[in-house]
């Protein structure tokens, strides 16, 4: 293996770790909660191997326990994950040099927490690197699910809760240094902020088309209020 | 047992797809520049929104101890910029308010 290819791949499993350690705990929740839900294990497994995204995969349990048919579940599946479009969108800038024949594998492994560490990564994307991040956290998940079947036991409620909020924090760990280049990310982010929990505390979109539309709309509002070269489009 | 299948591949369907399109048809397109600051924002504004959604949707019981957490990585990192030690820190807070409280 050439010398910087191992090395890209050494930093991709240092940039996936947050994921790899946040993911693992929460799959487990997930195999235990699959296997409560009369989910044999094969399924437990494809589920968190051909869908993996663990927001849908938690709701779609929901929705099995509340009766809802296969063609509603799917439709739900669907709605929630669709932000994954604008997140894949946004990638596709700073994918460029990248053979189109690996986009498909890419692809597959774009997670609301793969998107950050890629978007927020101070190294220029590239192939070794995408696919470390990618395919150890989908490891994580898919691993955790299984052992969560298995075991058929979660940690501790307040523990399992902490670690759940690992994620989250890994979110905010990668926005909040992104404030020192300027106030108008801070702005952007306050922007959004605001606009979200308008759009969540009105309910005229539910469902996923919250985050969507606020997605949408919020970017939008920054490409028109923010100045150009405010460094927000450094990353 | 009932099988899952179906319903499976249909998820997995629903999901990958919009996964892979952007990535298909906008990584060989020539975009105006209005429309590639657009897709640069979403980081940012997805970012916040997660986060957002987080401590907004997180169980009553658990909402301060979210809250704190998330803000207590946000400020670590960004004095520190070490990503696993904002995390750790954010959980062992979490954990402390989770069971003070």
């Amino acid at each position: 293996m050439e010398r910087h290819t191992r090395k890209n791949i050494q930093k991709g499993a240092i940039a996936a770790l947050p994921v790899i350690l946040g993911y693992f705990p929460v799959a487990i929740a997930f195999g235990l909660l699959a296997k409560n839900t009369g989910l044999p294990f094969r399924d437990t497994g494809l589920f968190s191997i051909l869908v993996y995204a663990g927001a849908s995969q938690f709701m779609a349990l929901d929705l099995i326990i509340g009766g809802v048919s296969t063609g509603g579940i799917i439709l739900a599946t669907f709605l929630l994950n669709l932000r994954h479009l604008m997140m894949t969108a946004s990638l596709s800038i700073k994918l460029r040099d990248i053979e189109s024949k690996f986009l498909p594998f890419i692809a597959y492994g774009i997670t609301d927490e793969t998107f950050s560490v890629l978007s927020f990564s101070e190294e220029k994307l590239n192939l070794p690197f995408v696919l470390t991040v990618n395919i150890l956290s989908n490891a994580s998940w898919v691993v955790g699910s299984l052992i969560g079947f298995l075991v058929g036991e979660i940690l501790p409620q307040s523990l399992q809760s902490s670690l759940g909020i690992g994620l989250y924090a890994m979110f905010a760990a990668l926005l909040f240094p992104n404030f020192k280049n300027g106030k108008s990310t801070l702005l952007l982010s306050i922007m959004t902020a605001l606009i979200y929990i308008a759009i969540y505390k009105s309910k005229l979109f539910t469902g996923g088309w919250d985050i969507i539309i606020g997605i949408i709309l919020s970017s939008a509002l920054g490409v028109f209020l923010i100045k150009e070269d405010s460094g927000v489009e450094e990353n | 047992m009932k099988s899952y299948l179906l319903l499976i591949i249909g998820c997995s369907l629903v999901t990958y797809i919009p996964r892979l399109l952007p990535l298909v048809f906008l990584s060989n397109m020539e975009l105006s520049y209005k429309r590639k600051r657009f897709l640069q924002f979403i980081p940012y504004t997805s970012l916040t929104i997660l986060i957002i959604r987080g401590i907004i949707t997180a169980e009553s019981s658990m909402m301060v101890a979210t809250f704190v957490g998330i803000g207590l990585a946000g400020i670590v990192a960004y004095f520190k910029s070490n990503l696993v030690l904002s995390v750790a820190a954010a959980i062992l807070a979490s954990f402390a308010i989770a069971n003070l409280m």
